[in-house]
């Protein structure tokens, strides 16, 4: 499958496209399909998000997850600082979809 | 240490508010992200695998306690409580949000630093020898010239869009602590017949086409340093090439060009520039050297060190170096704990350094090219106590130019042009070897990884050096051999076929053991190398 991530104009946060919004966590991702290119126009004009790209991805047992292991570790965290992780319930990591 | 007068002030101060209206208009929508990005850029601000990424210049690595404090504050205020020291004399914050950038940098500014000039096809960050000042081996301390370029390559007009980003490192003794050759520039300071003077190297780089860059002038009087540079930055300007942005940095110039054409080229219009009188006046050199004159070093300090502890003595062998004054010492803080992220500092250990600088090195600090930490005035007799604060906040590890002291760029884990991870790399080889005996037995060994072609890690320059590249998706790492950035500059060779994560560690046990089994008398793996050349290495690691 194919789905968009981006980052978040303002925070910097990495965020992944759920179809109408967007969300920090690559669980919540969307199938894009054909869509990207308008999609993407879409959306960095309404300056939610920004450096919008198309990456593949699969669905695997623990979810949605990137194909290629630069956006997997972009979905994640860095692998040496597991303390940086995005947990899912994690209050602090603010309201997760924008 | 060098002071702001009221220009430098100004121009920053004017910056970070210019900045603060470019950010809202981005947020509000009337700048796209094209419009933006080159401007973000001019300020230091990357957008990187996980969010904002800001580089603060040091500029020539020396920071006082005031301004570390700040680069703790800023750590913790806005970012995730930690920085990365780079190879290039800078500090990098991973988590940087836009709408702050703005008060950062203000923050920034009250301490006179910035981020200008820390990215984009400019003149950046003059990097220089950690232990200007304080080293026994220099001619005159550097700094007081690297300020002087500083102040030159500051917004200049001409050099603000060059074919690509221009380094530049200054140094002044025979030894070289700042991989000067391979820098666009790279500037000796010497003395001759009681004159000082500067020798120029120009066209050295690492990235994808590595080259030692050649002498190009070897005396240039020190009132023309400016003019002389100026007319090389010109030469570059109008002939480096705008077309291919992998062939655009200056070395590739003076190489297709040749180092002779390139050097009648400067000196064409150096002849031109001479009469044009654009050095500074040598009353503003004087007032520059003013702000960098020997700190109150006491007389009659004893050299004896108490030794009673064997953990201190080892610490004391491996991380102090000689000073010029009699009763001081030179100490660099490890920022490679085994096992930890290379040039990673936490807040609170910035603040601890801060704390040490003040009490016990005349507020000052350096950052190393080696992504360390340098107190470079150290009483003697102060150097136990130090220890002690160090080891409890993780900070004395023992390793200074030992092959766990690793060089090494943020990798896969950061860096979104990266093609694998460089940390966990490191942090596996660190703990391979991680017996300090085994260490010291190796001797002086400077291993480096970059995770992709660009070579942050200076890879090339290692005398084991590492490359992550990307195979079908997979991280691969190529091991190179031989390289040196010190004053016997050379480009590590690749050994062949690469290795995957665990294998490289592996392959690196291979070449240090083939060493023990080669090296001669006092020989360094690098003499080793050189005089043994690849072959033997290659066997043991190939078979
Ligand atoms: C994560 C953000 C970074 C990005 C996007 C980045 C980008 C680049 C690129 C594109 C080059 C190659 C330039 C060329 O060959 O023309 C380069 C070279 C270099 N970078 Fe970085 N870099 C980053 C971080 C770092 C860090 C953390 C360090 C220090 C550890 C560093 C130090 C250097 C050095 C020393 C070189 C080689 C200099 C040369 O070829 O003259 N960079 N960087
Ligand atoms: S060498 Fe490559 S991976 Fe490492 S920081 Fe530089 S650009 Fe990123």
């Amino acid at each position: 499958m194919k789905i968009l991530t981006g980052n978040d104009l303002k925070t910097g946060d990495v965020v992944w496209w759920t179809g109408e919004s967007w969300s920090r966590h690559v669980s919540d991702a969307a199938e894009v399909g054909d869509n990207s290119v308008d999609v993407i126009a879409i959306e960095e004009a309404a300056r939610r998000a920004t450096a919008i790209y198309e990456v593949a991805a699969d669905h695997t047992a623990g979810g949605i997850l990137p194909v290629h292991i630069k956006e997997k570790i972009r979905a994640t965290g860095p692998t040496v600082r597991p303390d940086l992780k995005l947990a899912p319930a994690d209050p602090a990591a603010g309201s997760w979809v924008i | 240490m060098y002071k702001y007068d009221h220009y430098d002030q100004a121009m920053v101060d004017t910056r970070v508010a210019e900045f603060r209206d470019q950010v809202e208009r981005r947020i509000a929508g009337k700048l796209s992200e094209d419009q933006f990005k080159p401007l973000r850029l001019m300020n230091g601000l990357y957008l990187q695998l996980h969010a904002y990424m800001l580089r603060v210049a040091i500029p020539y690595g020396t920071l006082d306690s005031r301004q570390t404090r700040m680069l703790a504050h800023i750590a913790r205020k806005y970012d995730r409580g930690y920085g990365h020291f780079t190879t290039r004399q800078n500090i990098q914050y991973n988590w940087i949000r836009l709408e702050d950038a703005p008060d950062l940098l203000a923050d920034l500014a009250t301490v006179e630093m910035h981020a200008i000039q820390t990215s984009g096809n400019c003149i950046r960050n003059i990097s220089s020898d950690q232990y200007a000042g304080a080293a026994a081996d220099e001619v005159v301390d550097p700094r007081p010239f690297a300020e002087l370029l500083r102040q030159w390559s500051s917004f200049h007009p001409e050099f603000s869009f060059l074919p690509r980003k221009f380094k530049i490192a200054v140094i002044a003794s025979e030894t070289d602590r700042a991989a000067m050759r391979l820098h666009d520039i790279g500037i000796q300071i010497i003395e001759r017949d009681g004159e000082i003077a500067a020798r120029f190297y120009a066209g050295g780089g690492m990235g994808r086409t590595p080259m030692i860059g050649p002498l190009i002038r070897d005396f240039v009087p020190i009132g023309e340093l400016i003019s002389y540079s100026e007319a090389i930055l010109r030469v570059y300007n109008r002939y480096g090439r705008r077309d291919n942005k992998f062939k655009a940095r200056i070395k590739i110039l003076v190489h297709e060009m040749g180092a002779e054409k390139f050097i009648a080229e400067v000196e064409a219009e150096f002849a031109h520039l001479r009469g044009l009188n654009i050095d500074a006046p040598a009353a503003e050199l004087a007032r520059i050297k003013a702000f960098f004159t020997d700190p109150p070093f006491e007389a009659g300090l004893p050299d004896e060190i108490d030794r009673l502890d064997p953990d201190f003595a080892v610490w004391l062998d491996q991380n102090t170096h000689p000073h010029k004054r009699p009763g001081y010492a030179i100490v660099t803080i490890s920022l490679k704990p085994i096992g930890g992220i290379p040039g990673d500092a936490s807040a609170e250990q910035m603040e601890l350094i801060a704390d040490l600088a003040e009490r016990h090195s005349f507020d000052e600090l350096r950052v190393t090219h080696a992504q360390n930490i340098v107190l470079p005035h150290v009483r003697k007799a102060d150097l136990a106590t130090i220890w002690g604060a160090l080891a409890e906040a993780g900070l004395a590890e023992p390793n200074l130019d030992l092959v766990t002291d690793i060089i090494a760029c943020p990798g896969l884990d950061y860096c979104s042009l990266a093609n694998a991870r460089s940390i966990p790399v490191a942090q596996k080889i660190a703990r391979r070897f991680a017996d300090q005996q085994r260490q010291r037995d190796l001797g002086e060994l400077k291993l480096k990884i970059s995770g992709c072609i660009n070579a942050c890690g200076h890879h090339h320059a290692g005398h084991i050096g590492i490359l992550g590249v990307d195979r079908k998706g997979v991280e691969n790492y190529q091991l190179l051999l031989g390289g040196s950035g010190a004053e016997d500059a050379s480009l590590g060779q690749i050994t062949g076929p690469g290795f995957d994560e665990d294998g490289i560690v592996d392959a690196v046990e291979t070449v240090t053991e083939t060493y023990k089994t080669l090296r001669a008398d006092g020989e360094r793996f690098l003499d080793t190398y050189r005089r043994v050349g690849m072959t033997p290495f290659k066997e043991a690691l190939y078979g």
